[in-house]
């Protein structure tokens, strides 16, 4: 497969210096790490720092911005980032009132912004953490805290951005994303595997005519692999395995994200939304707000996933605030 | 003649030694977490030691011989990411924190600090044996060096060594607790663990070291 990149050893500080001068109304690097920050720092808040692995573009890097976050730790491709490129962004962002990490929840990354945490608080800076765990093809709901954070970061940053904005305490935001991670669910399939540049073979293998429901964004096996079929009957199982795990009932209020694994088209996902809204009027689901474009990726994967954010009147609140950054924006409503 | 004790200069050459072994293991390591993982193990592994042999080579002796593993596990701990940056800095990082100076280690000096990173690494990773991890090969090859009782620095490298690849070898039978492998399930049977391996590749390259010197 053809890639577009130089030295795989230089991928990431290339991308850093291409990324951020490209967006440099908005951003600056973190000094000496491979740390994104806002440029304008923003005072009277807790601080809002996500981050993970390269590689899932413009997921984290691409999330820092009014009403998002204030700071992304960038890690190499498909690897948490280091403790302490986790600590210098955060450090460089903090604004007095306390640092959020919101992340999403794999091994590496508990481990490294575990220990990020344990040095900020050695210096007096108070912390606290989010995992994201969207993914429910990734573990029975009874150990809900292994299961794997997907396109379901996006409305979680929203709703953490938006709690952070408002001037809560650090521990009225996480009481926040917990309801909001209460009520998020995402599952996806994979038609074709990304890959990882410098690295000879695909990230799996996927024969031409199947596909595989519940795959992770770094190409984690999932739950079923069959023949493709067409948009509505996968549509059907998706939706049948997010309203097993979170009943929905006539009359909810929901958020709808049809994510794009990196090279599937926004006429396949628009297809693929269309179905769902079928499925969610015929059960008297209301939708608040939608979206399809690929924000949670994997190099070049092919695939989708669909997100569900069931909304009560605090998460609606903080859904409906305006944000901003280039790949992502929301009005006021 | 084989070393009985370790000095600073020779930690530091054997460190060395052990950072070209997994540099030049990048390839195997990649192979074998390509079939049950991301397949970047190898690249991290080897990133992580070549920023420790480059500090290590611009290393001015101390005389305190912790102070080597220190600096190449917090290289590796605050350079690789991902969480072998975290477990394997912790390896040659937790031995040597809060432990008084030395010129040189003998035999128990080096089981203890050994001892020591394995317990940092299951507290902070939550792994036991049997967990699919590097921790299969770590635990055995800790408790060999903890049952010889003299003071041969060859001798006890090699039942470390062939523990670990003992260890190595076992976990081929296990399914995988954490990593992209967790989700495999049986699936990751028959498969070894790329973590275990570098345990292993680290404790061969001891004994190469030893053993040559």
């Amino acid at each position: 497969m053809k890639e577009i990149i130089n030295d795989p050893e230089n991928i990431i500080s290339e991308v850093m210096d291409g990324f951020i001068s490209a967006y440099s109304y908005l951003y600056e690097k973190v000094p000496e790490v491979n740390g994104i920050l806002l440029k304008e720092r923003r005072k009277d808040k807790v601080t809002l720092v996500i981050g993970g692995g390269s590689g899932h573009e413009p997921m984290f890097g691409g999330f820092v911005g009014e009403g998002l976050a204030d700071a992304a730790a960038c890690g190499n491709i498909f690897a948490s980032p280091d403790p302490n490129t986790i600590y210098e962004t955060a450090k460089s962002a903090h604004a007095g009132k306390g640092v959020l990490f919101l992340y999403g929840c794999y091994a590496g990354d508990n481990l490294n912004f575990d220990m990020a945490e344990e040095m900020l608080q050695d210096e007096g800076i108070k912390t606290a953490h989010i995992r994201v765990w969207d993914d429910c093809a990734s573990a029975p709901i009874e150990r809900i805290e292994d299961r794997r954070g997907i396109a379901g970061d996006v409305f979680m940053v929203k709703i953490a951005g938006a709690a952070c904005d408002a001037g809560l305490s650090l521990e009225e935001v996480v009481l926040v994303l917990e309801n909001a991670r209460n009520n998020l669910r995402s599952i996806g399939i994979a038609t074709k595997p990304g890959k990882i540049p410098g690295l000879e073979k695909p990230t799996f293998e996927l024969k031409d005519n199947e596909m595989e429901f519940g795959m992770g964004l770094h190409g984690e096996p999932g739950i079923q692999r069959t023949q493709m079929k067409p948009a509505d009957e996968l549509v059907e199982i998706l939706y049948g395995h997010i309203t097993k795990d979170m009943p929905l009932i006539s009359g909810d209020n929901v958020c709808i994200l049809v994510n794009g694994l990196g090279s599937t088209t926004i006429i396949e996902m628009s297809i693929v939304f269309r179905k769902v809204r079928q499925l969610l009027e015929s059960d008297g689901i209301q939708i608040h707000d939608a979206d399809i474009n690929s924000y949670c990726t994997s190099l070049g994967m092919g695939g989708f996933s669909i997100s569900i954010l069931k909304l009560d009147s605090e998460l609606k609140k903080y859904y409906n605030s305006p944000c901003y950054c280039p790949y992502y924006a929301k009005q006021q409503r | 003649m084989s070393l009985n004790v370790i000095n600073t200069k020779k930690a530091k050459e054997m460190l060395i030694y052990v950072a070209n072994e997994i540099i030049d293991s990048k390839p195997l390591l990649t192979e074998i977490d390509s079939k049950i993982g991301d397949g970047d193990h190898g690249i991290g592994m080897s990133g992580g030691l070549k920023k420790a042999k480059e500090k290590l080579m611009a290393y001015e002796e101390t005389s305190n011989v912790y102070d080597v593993f220190s600096l190449t596990g917090k290289t590796m701990l605050m350079s690789m990411g991902g969480a072998s940056g975290v477990i394997f800095g912790s390896l040659f990082l937790a031995g040597a924190k809060n432990v008084s100076p030395k010129e040189e280690l003998n035999t128990r000096d080096v089981t203890e600090m050994f001892d020591k990173g394995l317990q940092a690494i299951k507290e902070r990773g939550k792994a036991e044996v049997g967990d699919k991890t590097m921790v299969d090969a770590l635990e055995p090859a800790v408790k060999a060096m903890k049952s010889y009782e003299d003071n041969n620095l060859l001798e006890m490298f090699k039942l470390a060594e062939s523990a670990a690849q003992e260890g190595v070898e076992n976990t081929k039978n296990y399914i995988a607790k954490y990593g992209r492998a967790k989700s495999l399930m049986e699936r990751a049977i028959g498969y070894q663990d790329a973590g275990a391996t570098s345990v292993w590749i680290i404790f061969k390259s001891m004994r190469e070291f030893i053993e040559n010197d």
